[in-house]
Parts: structure tokens; C-alpha cells; sequence
């Protein structure tokens, strides 16, 4: 089954075209990672996928659904979809449990007991039921990313919206929010990520897309993008953040 | 590290250190002094200073004064305190409207600007005549005509005006990375709001509010304009009454009795406030 399907999707900021025509497909289970320089258009894609910014041209469909008709209940899609960002994020003024909580209990009606106990069991698996008092101010980084991933999976999303989620730990905090993933990716969770960690993506993901000014201009298994690119932009691209020629 | 350690103990560092502590005590306790001196004399050497003395600082007319003020201030206070409950709450709800973003709440929105525009734009002076004397006028079926309620009214009126700019300071203060986290987990624009921009929001504008509050309770005495008794216009009276002035003095000291407090008390959250912005996260 498909979970999720962009079609021609376009969107400036401005004059600035930032999204140029995206196709792309993401099957059940799958772990898609988009990869590019800053400023090729992943953040801005993630962020409509997630209806987060209206796109200006396109569809998205959600589960066969298009979520993109101005008539589509976009509070409803997003409780669909988790997002994941750069700055963690967090609501510097809830603990990490009621973080976890607020969309469960709010947009999801879920009781409190119930959803504290899910929440509870969450933390756990992530090593972070000692946190869950605590303010987000009191956490590393990399457990604010950590808490941030158990926010969005909270919400049992259909598909997970990962953008560049290392990008702002520091470079030995990158690894335990890493091990999460792996660990969803191997419970079978739907996801999209934007990367800039190469070996991370070659382990990862079942497809990468590699974008440039707003379009996908390769895709394929890791093993064939990453390593015989076929475009000169992707060689390029590759050399410069692997620091190999 | 302290001097119970022993005073051999210490660096040349903090030797130094204490030193400088000690000579800018020093100093800034000859410069109150030599200040304070300096207007003293002035002022008592002035050729009106007896007569001012007597005038103002009158022992028994003082404290009969203050036996009648003070009940009058108690209206002060009830004013006050009214006024404030009922101008925290609209105020929120005006800034909530302003910052409402939903195209069908564009009259919400027009509504509550045009309010804010006009409110803040009028002295309260001008307000409290309008209401106290214009609504009364009307002679509406089953409306109070007591000035003190129509007073109560008009202050009401103007401050939320000026306090929910306060609020939508705070409201914007708060990042859009906030909202869209709080949609992403499937929060509507109304609960995003409410539970995670208002909260922060809120915190961040309690030293502002408390200013606005200090300000309205040194306005209660525009109440006297349209006919009720509070304590400025009591001392009025009671100057009135004896030909000496030291019964503004009084009501000058009650009124500080209550607003130096909350001063001393926004000082201190600001000094808090300032320094949580400046200490970063524990580690």
C-alpha cells in the first residue's frame, strides 16, 4: 500500500520558488530520506506535507486521501502525521510528560490517565522515564530531540516527518537520537527524513531522493544514489559532504 | 571561600576583589550623604520653609486627616480591585481576538482594534465624564445610576484597551516554531492558543501588567470627578475644611502604602525574568 503520494507539488515564498514540481512516492513501511544542500527545498516539502505551509500547486495524498482539497479537515490529516524538527521544539513550559500528553489528550480526546500511561510507557522505551517531570530547559539535547520523537509518536502517526533532527546536537549527542530511529525503522514505521548524514541514510533508508533548487533529481536505492551517482549535481553534491572525490 | 575559612585563604584576586566591593560602598555613602545634605539645607534655608512645614507637614492635622481618608481610600481599593479582575479578563479576550488569525473571525478582529484604537486614544478624564454623567442622563429603565459603578465602568473600558497591547506583546513574543509544534500534534488554532502560546505568553507579561495595575490604582482618584468620595477628594475636604494642606500629604503616603509594594514587587520579578532570559539550560 501506498501511505503517501506527492504529485507536482510547487510553492514559493515570494518570488523565491522553493518547491519546483515534486513527485514522489512513499510505500507502507518505508523509510524514504531526502537528501541536498541547505536551502534545496526538504524542510519546506516536510513542512507541507505536514500542511504546515499550503502548497501552491499539486496534490498530497495521505492514504489515498487528498489532503491537500481546500475541503480536507487539515487538523484531522495532521493527527495523522508526526513531525520531527531541527529545534526540537518542545513547549519550554510543560514538563516532558504533559509534552508527550498535550496532543493526545487535546486533539485526540484520550483521558488523562490513559494518556499519561501511554506516554509513561513511551518515555520508558526511550530512556527517558526518569524525564518525565522535568522541564524541557533541564534536558540535553539530544533528549529534547529524544522527548520531541516520542511527542510526535504519541500521536500513533500514520507516517513520520523527520527534518533534519541531528542537525542541531551536538556531534556526540547525534548518536543515542540515531538509535531511536533505528529502532522505529525497525518496527516497520512509515518516514520521510531529511538528512544530511550520509552513512545514516546509506543505513537507513530504502530510497533516497537527492534535491537540488526545488526538484528530485535522482532517486534510488541508497546503494546506487549515494554511491554511483548518476547525475554531475549529486556527484558533486556527495563529494562535498562525504569529503571524498 | 568565605572570611569564616580564614583570611589567609584568600587569592590576591578576591582580596582585590573585596576591596573594590568595600570602596564603592564607601563612595556611594558619602554621595547620599553630601546629597542629601545639600537639599536639606537648601529646603530649610528656603524663606517660605516655615510656612510650607506648617502647611504640609501639620502633626495633629495629619493624623486627623488620615482617620478620615482612609476610610474614604477603602473605596480606592474596591474600585481597584473590581476594575482589575474585569480588565484582565477582557483584555486577554481582546488580545486573543487581535492575534486571531481564522478569515471568518475578521470581524472579531475589526471589532477588537477599532476598540483598542479608540480606548487608548481617549483620556480616561474624558471617559469617565462620558459614562458617569451621560449614562445616568439616559435614565434607562433598571440601570444603576451610581457614578461609582459607571466610574468603575469607564476605567475598565480605558485599561483594557492599554493592557491587551500588553498581552499581544506577549503573544507575539512567543516563536511560530511554538504554534506549528502545537499544530503538529494535531492542536486546532483555538487549543494552540490556549494551551501552549497563551501560557507562555502570559508569564512572560506579568511584570508589564503589574506596572499597568500600579498605574490603575493611582487613577481610582479620577473617580472623583463625577461625584464620589475617595481619598484624594477627602483630603480635599478635609483641606478644605482647616485651611492646611497636610491632609494631601497623608493621602499621598496611603496611596504609596499600597503601589511602593507592588513596585518593589515588579522590580524583583523583573530582575528574575531577566535573569532566567540570560542563564542558559542546565547543561
Amino acid at each position: 500500500m501506498t501511505a503517501l503520494v506527492v504529485e507536482g507539488v510547487r510553492k514559493s515564498f515570494g518570488d523565491r520558488l522553493v518547491l519546483a514540481g515534486i513527485d514522489l512516492e512513499v510505500r507502507d513501511h518505508e523509510a524514504v530520506c531526502l537528501i541536498g544542500t541547505s536551502g534545496s527545498g526538504k524542510s519546506t516539502l516536510l513542512r507541507c506535507i505536514d500542511l504546515l505551509e499550503p502548497v501552491d500547486e499539486g496534490r498530497i495524498l495521505l492514504g489515498g486521501e487528498d489532503i491537500t482539497d481546500p475541503d480536507a479537515d487539515e487538523d484531522a490529516v495532521r493527527r495523522r502525521m508526526g513531525i520531527v524538527f531541527q529545534a526540537y521544539n518542545l513547549f519550554p513550559h510543560l514538563t516532558v510528560l504533559d509534552n508527550v500528553t498535550l496532543g493526545p489528550r487535546r486533539a485526540l480526546r484520550v483521558p488523562k490517565a490513559e494518556a499519561q500511561g501511554r506516554a509513561t510507557e513511551l518515555l520508558a522505551r526511550f530512556g527517558l522515564a526518569d524525564k518525565a517531570g522535568d522541564h524541557p530547559d533541564r534536558l540535553s539535547g539530544g533528549q529534547q530531540q529524544r522527548v520531541a520523537i516520542v511527542r510526535a509518536l504519541a500521536m500513533e502517526p500514520e507516517v513520520l516527518l523527520l527534518d533534519e533532527i541531528t542537525s542541531a546536537l551536538d556531534p556526540e549527542l547525534v548518536g543515542e537520537v540515531l538509535d531511536v530511529i533505528r529502532g522505529l525503522r525497525s518496527g516497520g514505521m512509515t518516514m520521510v527524513l531529511a538528512t544530511h548524514e550520509m552513512a545514516f541514510a546509506r543505513e537507513i533508508a530504502d530510497r533516497v531522493h537527492f534535491l537540488d533548487g526545488g526538484r528530485i533529481i535522482e532517486s534510488g536505492p541508497p546503494g546506487a544514489v549515494l554511491d554511483e551517482p548518476r547525475e554531475p549535481r549529486t556527484r558533486q553534491f556527495l563529494q562535498r559532504v562525504t569529503g571524498r572525490r | 571561600m568565605t572570611d569564616a575559612v580564614g583570611r589567609p585563604g584568600l587569592t590576591p584576586r578576591q582580596l582585590r576583589e573585596r576591596r573594590d566591593r568595600r570602596r564603592s560602598t564607601a563612595v556611594a555613602a558619602v554621595s547620599t550623604v553630601v546629597v542629601f545634605g545639600a537639599v536639606a539645607l537648601v529646603v530649610s534655608r528656603a524663606s517660605g520653609f516655615d510656612e510650607v512645614r506648617s502647611s504640609f507637614f501639620d502633626g495633629p492635622e495629619f493624623t486627623e486627616s488620615l482617620r478620615e481618608i482612609v476610610p474614604a481610600f477603602w473605596l480606592n481599593v474596591r474600585v481597584f480591585l473590581v476594575a482589575e479582575v474585569f480588565i484582565l479578563v477582557c483584555a486577554l479576550l481582546l488580545a486573543v481576538a487581535r492575534s486571531s488569525r481564522a478569515p471568518a473571525l475578521f470581524p472579531v478582529r475589526l471589532f477588537a482594534t477599532v476598540y483598542v484604537d479608540v480606548f487608548r486614544g481617549i483620556p480616561v478624564l474624558l471617559v469617565l465624564f462620558l459614562l458617569g454623567f451621560g449614562v445616568p442622563a439616559l435614565r434607562l429603565e433598571g440601570v444603576p445610576n451610581d457614578p461609582v459603578i459607571w466610574g468603575t465602568v469607564a476605567l475598565i473600558l480605558s485599561y483594557s484597551a492599554y493592557v491587551s497591547e500588553v498581552y499581544r506583546a506577549g503573544i507575539d513574543s512567543v516563536h511560530e516554531t511554538q504554534r506549528a509544534a502545537a499544530r503538529a500534534v494535531g492542536l486546532t488554532g483555538g487549543q494552540s492558543m490556549r494551551f501552549v502560546v497563551l501560557p507562555q505568553a502570559v508569564r512572560r507579561v506579568v511584570p508589564a501588567l503589574l506596572n499597568d495595575f500600579i498605574a490603575l490604582q493611582k487613577e481610582t482618584s479620577l473617580l472623583s470627578v463625577i461625584g464620589p468620595i475617595e481619598a484624594a477628594r477627602q483630603a480635599q475636604i478635609e483641606s478644605a475644611r482647616s485651611f492646611n494642606f497636610t491632609s494631601y500629604t497623608a493621602a499621598a503616603l496611603i496611596f504609596l502604602a499600597i503601589t511602593i509594594p507592588l513596585t518593589r514587587l515588579t522590580d524583583h520579578l523583573l530582575g528574575r525574568q531577566r535573569r532566567r532570559m540570560t542563564v542558559g539550560p542546565a547543561g
